[in-house]
């Protein structure tokens, strides 16, 4: 039912953990399903340093998280911004119809922080 | 890799012996049962033969037992074929019931039949003052399961069916988890209905029995030529029917040896991950659940992740968890005993069988609690008790 790349970054996530000196973190989840992602944010300049995640969820939660953090990373914060869920499936081969709703918060995980790094900086 | 089947809840593996009695059925002796000729009488011996084997597991005699398509089938023959047979009135089940009672009620309901749902305990037990307020004048059947098929409660039925008979009300029992674990007998237990299935008790799947009580009545939901009593039309599955015979004596003769091996097992699973893991809990009941029922939550993870990360280690299990349900719905089990939706998605099933070993079982208490450990390490909720009491918060405002 998952594409064998979601399979492997369930697997092997890439930039699991929290950033201690964080610029930004967000929050999502789909009280549904019951997923729940933290994504948390590092800048510089105007640029993603460094993204990383948290995720309580199914294995298409986690890889989502996991691809958003590797898509993000090194981009503008406008770059970041057009990031869509769609983007992160895509890269993902697909996900199953039934998850593209409920566990595929990333891109609104990373939007979050990015908010947040923009009210703080305010 | 090395594989470790502990799923038995959902199916278990054809029994050699079972095998090798069905076989012959399939290009020797497969005629028809209905047939006047030789090859119809094989058949229809061969079938009597493993009714009489079906009936002696539960206590029945061969003529109060219906072949059937499986476990669903029976249940649905039995409450549609009760409620058919009364025309109108009401239904008593519990909240925890198999789909294929539960939904059997919702589509009676649909037909103007009315339907109580009872509440289980935290341990998913009926109580049976409950049953007894719940009853009416126009209660039509009673039905609920012996044992869960997801948290391996086992209830008090005895108790429950004597209440039905007391006031004159049919008792179905959904024995489909219990038969072979936990003894049964249907006359000393008063029950008038009982579902079983053959893929849960090592014999093939796509077939089961429906036992009814002398003397009970009710109407056929399938029409046709009139095979089993006119309750179940259909050219009957002689292989199939041979199988789930034999898988019924072999149930029987093995029970005094299998049952207290299960508990061993099962015991040893749940002290030793209980021990190992913190933060995690027994679902259903200490004592009263099946022999190979062992049911957990574990906090801050979920149950999808889980049981695919087990997978990857070899070890078959199962999740109540909302992401691994077709529904995306947690299972309607776990919230009836009062868990929340981030409780039910930590859920893990292992039910155990009688060639699962000692060895698989280290095995198992070695993985479980590495696999607990990494999806911890992901989790945000882990060791977070305030962003989980939010997120609790949060749910319960939807
Ligand atoms: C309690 C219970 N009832 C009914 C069924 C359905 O049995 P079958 O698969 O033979 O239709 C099952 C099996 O999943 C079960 O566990």
């Amino acid at each position: 039912m998952y594409s064998e790349k979601v399979i492997e970054l369930f697997r092997n996530p890439r930039n699991m953990g929290e950033i201690e000196n964080r610029d930004g973190v967000g929050t999502v989840g789909n009280p549904i399903c019951g997923d729940l992602m933290t994504i948390y944010i590092k800048v510089d300049g105007d640029r993603l340093k460094d993204v990383k995640f948290k995720t309580f969820g199914c294995a298409a939660a986690i890889a989502t998280s996991s691809m958003i953090t590797e898509l993000a990373k090194g981009k503008t914060i406008e770059e970041a911004l057009q990031i869509t869920r769609d983007d992160v499936a895509e890269e993902l081969d697909g996900l199953p119809p039934i998850k593209m709703h409920c566990s595929n918060l990333a891109a609104d995980g990373l939007h979050a922080a990015i908010e947040d790094y923009k009210r703080k900086k305010e | 890799m090395k594989r470790i089947y502990m799923d038995h809840a959902a199916t278990t593996q054809v029994d050699q012996e079972v095998m090798e009695v069905m076989l012959p059925y399939f290009t020797t002796y497969y005629g028809n049962a209905s047939s006047f000729h030789s090859y119809g009488r094989e058949a229809h011996d061969a079938m009597e033969d493993a009714r009489k084997k079906v009936a002696e597991l539960i206590g029945a005699e061969s003529d109060e037992i219906i072949f059937t398509a499986g476990g669903t089938e029976a249940d649905n023959i039995a409450i549609k074929g009760v409620a058919y047979k009364k025309e109108k009135g009401t239904i008593i089940t519990s909240s925890i019931e198999h789909p294929a009672v539960l939904e059997t009620c919702r589509a009676l309901e649909r037909e103007g039949f009315n339907v109580t749902y009872l509440p289980v305990d935290r341990f998913g037990m009926v109580q049976p003052p409950d049953v007894e307020s719940a009853k009416k004048d126009e209660t039509i059947i009673i039905s609920i399961m012996h044992a869960n098929n997801e948290i391996g409660t086992v209830q008090p039925i005895k108790e429950i069916a004597k209440i039905a008979s007391e006031n004159g009300i049919p008792f179905h029992a959904d024995a489909v988890q219990s038969a072979g674990k936990v003894s049964i007998d249907v006359k000393r237990m008063n029950i008038d209905l009982l579902s079983l299935s053959s893929h849960k008790i090592y014999g093939p799947k796509g077939v089961g029995a429906l036992y009814i009580k002398k003397g009970v009545k009710i109407n056929p939901i399938i029409h046709g030529g009139g095979h089993e009593r006119g309750l179940r039309s259909s050219t009957e599955n002689i292989p199939g029917i041979v199988g789930f015979g034999k898988a019924c004596e072999l149930a029987k003769k093995r029970m005094d040896t299998d049952v207290p091996y299960l508990i061993k097992l099962r015991d040893k699973l749940i002290n030793n991950t209980l021990d190992k893991i913190e933060e995690s809990y027994l679902n259903g009941h200490s004592t009263k659940r099946l022999p190979n029922n062992a049911h957990f939550r574990f906090t801050a993870i979920e149950g999808e992740s889980l049981i695919m990360s087990l997978d990857d280690k070899g070890i078959a299990a199962s999740t109540g968890s909302a992401c691994s349900s077709k529904k995306l719905e947690p299972s309607h089990v776990l919230m009836a005993i009062g868990l929340n939706e981030v409780e039910a998605h930590g859920s893990l099933r292992l039910t155990l069988g009688r060639e699962n070993t000692d060895e698989e079982l280290e095995y198992v208490l070695e993985a479980l609690p590495e696999v607990v450990e990494r999806l911890r390490e992901i989790s945000p909720l882990w060791k977070k008790d305030l962003e989980i009491e939010k997120w609790r918060k949060e749910m319960e405002k939807r």
